[in-house]
């Protein structure tokens, strides 16, 4: 919303108060202020010249030689080179000493030999806003159209003195959409009074009602309409104090009849529409619901099919206006106009909003609808209009507005106490002060006691609840001087949660492993929506969630894995020759078990590796990324939060390196994978050797045992043991080391592989391994008998049972 | 005999003397002093010698061979002291070379800037609550004040999966959620960080995902008041001791009354300039008393207990703090991004 200064002091008396002041009044008090505009120009050297006499300039055929009179003792000699500088103009002359726009200083000037006292301006040079430079004075000097005074200052004529200041509304407050609503405010913040038109119009012995009747078919979407009837007008330019309002507020003027009506849009944010009544054709205004496929053609020309959600204004028959939306071409007002229809009505908020969304048509206009009008002073504004017209476009009003419905409110009073006020605000505000509030915003109220009941007036449709009386008191009584407290009452312990502080840790380790926290977005494209995701997710069958209507294509879908995402990150950064880069993501995928129903949100840790694990050149270490690198970072995990108790087992899964890759299994069941992606899949992300990740993080945590238990440091001596076995090249190290394992017991602590060899000392399909076993007993020092036996029988186990051949 | 000894210490001092290693030193003392060595010799010939002679023949013997002994041992000594200087100018390096750095990730400046705020609140009695990110239309509007048709739903385009499901625009459905689950007891304190997402196209300033996070307080008599000292607390940890806060009337449908909360600016200290657009303040969250149908729909009595709210964009508080110029940065994942908040 813009607000005029000079616009606003037609209401209120603003003297002695700083535009700067206002400004932050106003932001302070709720209506905040984006921006303050002006003044363009406030200079006294521009003043409004007659030109008394214009030739040609002797030696220059494109200048003229004007001698202007600004109401000085003697005619000014001007040089001026504007093609449309005549004779008997009233122009707008910068004298010497005047600063234009930019700083541009005029002087005293000899132009091919004749001196120019001066400069007869265009409106660009003024610093008029150029989309309001009128067609005929686009490129040349601007020519007063009525009347004025040689000599009078020009900036106030054509309201470059003035300040726009730019308000942003919250949406609760429709009732600033008028200068009068912004004026109540501005009164009350000041404490100041309100100076409000008082329209008053001369109606001429004629009557609207033997030109025209209104019928109203759906009191609900219009429960009010008015029709007024305006003849013999003419249609012209507005004057320049419409014109200047209208620019003021960022209305562009087209003629008057528009004008005017654009004028009490502003002033009381009360839309109206003209009709041209010769192209009406009926003598009656009947309001319904749109018949389903009825159509339109709206005065921006466009062809418009309606349904029975839209709210139109018809003859009896052919509809004319979209309600409160748009009129139609067919009774736009056009130069020949004599006749107008005036319409005054109020729409209702959802028909008007339906309207206006179904055409894709914003307007001042619709806008204050679709928030809800003040329906008490449709008729003032009427009114207000019709004076206007009569004045500026000559026109004769006949008799009375044509009506149809009320427009009368039923009150709402809100009631409350004093101490329920200073309680919600935590102040101590006297009856006093209240009472003197109330009385600035101009609300009625009765006092009983302590208890105020206030009638909310039905320009504040905001005003309904006790709470909405707390914040109008806080708001005028300052939010500044509200002090600062804190809650009195028990200090519970706040804190995380143990699932909250296992996110933490899990966060802490992976970060101190070496991988880089993410970022990605949850809604990916439809094709990623369906890659690589994990077999536990992947055996439900579940289809992924897509967007109603999606903005673009790259983020239609809801994610079932979070890997798509971060190779892409990768991608990123490889493109910029980042290219050793460990990322992981801790987030939710969404998995849709039923139709309509809220989706699973499973929480997984996911990561993608590319590049060198460790890469400082100068000294020689250059580790690549492997699938070790990222199994070792899962293993640590699995470790701290599960006892180590995940089985990685050899999988085949689609996008994945079907060498390297592996699934998790916790207790049997799947809980991720792990692995390096396929070759043709790095090369379509443009990477390299990939590594990924992604685990079912909630079954993690789920599963995670409370605190640690302690086990003494045992004091009796360990023996370690290694033993190399040579056995088929597929047999998993891990089931060896489970063999061993179980075999070792009760003395065997631990058995870990510390060697794997496969190659050319090595018979075809067959590997070495070796393992280092650990041998304790908590209790006392283990014989070396102990000992023997146990490695015979773990030696004759593995040969039998693996056919493996012990090294020397 | 005696000469012959003054001849050997002689030699066995020279050769001492001479010795460049260890090796060369062990064999003259082997040569000297072995078994078979000179001096042993000389020994072998004392039974020739009288009786008189040979104490003092020996005598000798036994000053030379001290004497060679103290020159090898203090020879030896001087050898280890220069093969130790020499192995040390070997082992030097250039400590201006760079160390091995630690293998070491680090947060998401989001998240830490999240995990902050959490710390905060929850030293000061809050619990921090989370909720679904794909949100029923209920929790996510209609129980916050919001109903179908209400003219503020315009504020927040949606991203819609069915005409009950949506993408949550706001934390606040947790709000209404842990409300809820009081069942109308007091007090509830939480902190509701989380994703959220609305139609916006991706460009500097807008992102179609982005972070929230929110507080709630509801008790007995809870003042405006105390929602100013705890955004004033709140303010001082985030921004600095130095920084003031104004709040100012604002309208937020699940809060009345609803007030902004502006930090004064550092750059200027409030006097104006650029980055504050000539105002002295900042705009950094939302705030109000909670709005009793709200209360109400969750099951309290909105006469008996009231309650604040705010809620805030981690984005805009990262951006303000750290002068980041676009949005994008947080999640393109950039490593040079990334990495620049680790030490922070
Ligand atoms: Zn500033």
């Amino acid at each position: 919303m813009l607000v005029s200064r000079k616009w606003l002091e037609q209401y209120v008396d603003l003297s002695n108060i700083s535009t700067d002041d206002l400004a932050e009044k106003m932001t302070k008090s709720g209506l905040e202020v984006e921006e303050v505009t002006g003044p363009a120009l406030d200079d006294e050297n521009v003043v409004v010249g007659y030109v008394e006499q214009c030739e040609q300039h002797p030696n220059a055929d494109k200048l003229n030689l004007c001698q202007v009179n600004v109401g000085e003792d003697e005619l000014l000699q001007i040089v001026c080179g504007a093609p449309n500088v005549a004779q008997g103009q009233y122009v707008v002359v910068a004298k010497p000493g005047a600063v234009l726009p930019g700083g541009f200083r005029i002087k005293k000037a000899k132009l091919r030999g004749e001196t120019s006292n001066g400069m007869i301006c265009s409106l660009q040079e003024l610093g008029y806003d150029e989309k309001y430079v009128p067609e005929q004075f686009k490129d040349g000097i601007y020519v007063f159209d009525e009347d004025v005074t040689v000599g009078e200052a020009a900036c106030p004529l054509l309201n470059l003195d003035d300040e726009v200041i730019e308000i942003e509304l919250t949406a609760n407050r429709s009732d600033c959409l008028s200068l009068i609503g912004v004026a109540y405010d501005v009164a009350a913040m000041y404490d100041k009074d309100i100076h409000l038109p008082q329209p008053e119009v001369d109606i001429s012995s004629g009557s609207s009602s033997d030109y025209i009747s209104v019928k109203i078919d759906d009191e609900e979407a219009n429960p009010y309409y008015g029709a007024w009837i305006l003849k013999d007008l003419t249609i012209r330019q507005s004057p320049l104090w419409l014109q200047n309002r209208l620019i003021s507020a960022g209305i562009r003027p087209i003629n008057n009849v528009v004008d005017v009506t654009n004028y009490i849009l502003m002033e009381y944010g009360q839309p109206l529409h003209a009709f041209d009544y010769d192209r009406f054709g009926s003598k009656e205004v009947v309001t319904r619901l749109a018949n389903e496929g009825e159509t339109i053609k709206t005065l921006d020309g466009e062809e418009r099919t309606l349904s029975s959600h839209h709210l139109v204004i018809t003859n009896g028959e052919e509809p004319h206006a979209i309600a409160g939306v748009m009129g139609g071409e067919e009774s736009e007002v056009q130069e020949d106009t004599t006749t107008i229809l005036l319409e005054a009505a109020y729409f209702s908020p959802g028909v008007v909003r339906q309207g206006s969304k179904d055409h894709g048509l914003r307007s001042e206009a619709s806008a204050r609808f679709e928030k809800g009008i003040d329906i008490t002073r449709v008729k003032e504004a009427a009114t207000r209009a019709a004076q206007l017209l009569s004045e500026v476009a000559d026109g004769e009003v006949l008799g009375n507005l044509v009506e149809e419905g009320s427009t009368e409110k039923d009150p709402i009073n809100v009631s409350f106490t004093q101490d329920e006020i200073n309680a919600r605000i935590g102040a101590d505000i006297s009856i006093d002060d209240m009472k003197q509030i109330i009385k600035r915003l101009r609300f009625n109220y009765e006092l009983d006691g302590q208890t105020f009941t206030v009638e909310s007036p039905a320009r504040r449709q905001d005003i309904v609840i006790k709470e909405d009386m707390v914040e109008e008191i806080a708001r005028l009584y300052g939010y500044d001087r509200i002090p600062y407290t804190l809650p009195v009452g028990v200090r519970d312990k706040g804190g995380l949660t143990k699932r909250q502080k296992l996110i933490r840790e899990v966060n802490d380790y992976l970060q101190s492993a070496g991988l880089n926290e993410s970022l990605t977005y949850s809604l990916t494209k439809a094709e990623w929506s369906t890659r690589f995701v994990s077999p536990e997710i992947q055996n439900q069958n579940l289809s992924p969630i897509g967007l109603s209507l999606p903005m673009t294509d790259l983020h239609s879908h809801l994610r079932l894995s979070a890997v798509p995402e971060l190779l892409s990150s990768l991608q990123y950064n490889v493109a910029r020759n980042q290219y050793d880069v460990a990322l992981y993501e801790i987030g939710s995928v969404f998995l849709q078990h039923e139709p309509r129903k809220q989706p699973e949100e499973n929480v997984r840790l996911t990561a993608a590796v590319t590049g060198h694990w460790e890469n400082h050149p100068w000294q020689g270490i250059k580790v690549p990324a492997d699938f070790f690198v990222v199994k070792g970072v899962l293993e640590g995990l699995f470790n701290h939060f599960l006892d180590g108790q995940v089985e990685f087992e050899k999988a085949e899964l689609e996008d994945m390196h079907p060498g390297q890759t592996a699934v998790m299994k916790l207790n049997g069941e799947t809980m991720g994978y792990v692995g390096q992606i396929h070759p043709i899949v790095q090369r379509e992300f443009d990477l390299q050797e990939t590594f990924v990740f992604d685990v079912d993080l909630d079954r993690v945590l789920d599963e995670t045992d409370d605190g640690e238990d302690y086990r003494a440091i045992t004091k009796y001596p360990t023996i370690a043991q290694d033993l190399a076995f040579v056995v088929d090249r597929e047999l998993p190290a891990k089931q060896l080391e489970q063999a061993i394992y179980e075999q070792g017991q009760p003395h065997l602590e631990s058995v870990k592989v510390f060697d794997v060899y496969q190659g050319e000392h090595m018979e075809e399909g067959k590997k070495s391994i070796a393992f280092n076993l650990i041998f304790q007993n908590d209790e006392r020092t283990l014989k070396d008998e102990e000992i023997e036996e146990t490695r015979q029988a773990i030696v004759q186990h593995l040969e039998t049972e693996y056919q493996a051949v012990l090294r020397g | 005999m005696k000469e012959r000894l003054k001849e050997i210490k002689q030699e066995a001092l020279e050769q001492i003397e001479a010795a460049v290693d260890e090796k060369k030193l062990q064999d003259v003392k082997v040569y000297f002093l072995g078994k078979k060595g000179q001096i042993t010799e000389v020994l072998k010939g004392m039974g020739k010698l009288s009786k008189e002679e040979r104490p003092v023949i020996g005598q000798l013997a036994n000053e030379v061979r001290d004497e060679i002994t103290e020159a090898l041992e203090s020879k030896k000594s001087k050898l280890e002291q220069a093969a130790l200087e020499k192995q040390l100018k070997a082992e030097s390096v250039d400590v201006t070379l760079p160390g091995r750095p630690v293998q070491k990730g680090g947060p998401h400046l989001l998240r830490k800037v999240i995990r902050d705020i959490e710390d905060l609140f929850t030293t000061m009695g809050y619990e921090v609550a989370e909720g679904p990110e794909v949100e029923t239309d209920f929790y996510n509007f209609e129980s916050l004040n919001l109903p179908k048709n209400h003219p503020a739903r315009d504020m927040q385009d949606s991203f819609f999966i069915s005409e009950d499901l949506l993408m949550r625009t706001q934390t606040s459905p947790v709000q209404a959620r842990t409300l809820r689950q009081h069942e109308g007891r007091g007090p509830v304190k939480i902190i509701c960080p989380g994703k959220v997402y609305r139609r916006d196209t991706d460009d500097a300033t807008h992102s179609h995902q982005f972070t929230q996070i929110e507080g709630l307080y509801v008790d007995e008599k809870i003042r405006m008041s105390d929602l100013k000292g705890t955004l004033n607390t709140f303010a001082k940890h985030m921004f600095g001791e130095e920084r003031n806060i104004r709040l100012r009337p604002s309208f937020f449908p699940f809060t009345e009354p609803s007030a902004e909360m502006d930090i004064s600016c550092k750059i200027c200290q409030g006097e104006g300039c650029s980055v504050c657009k000539g105002s002295g303040w900042i705009e950094i969250l939302g705030s109000g008393m909670v709005h009793p149908n709200v209360l109400e729909m969750a099951g309290f009595d909105s006469n008996k207990y009231s309650g604040f709210a705010f809620g805030m964009g981690p984005e805009r508080i990262a951006m303000l703090k750290y002068g980041i110029e676009d949005i994008r940065h947080f999640y393109t994942n950039d490593v040079r991004f990334l990495k620049q908040f680790h030490g922070v």
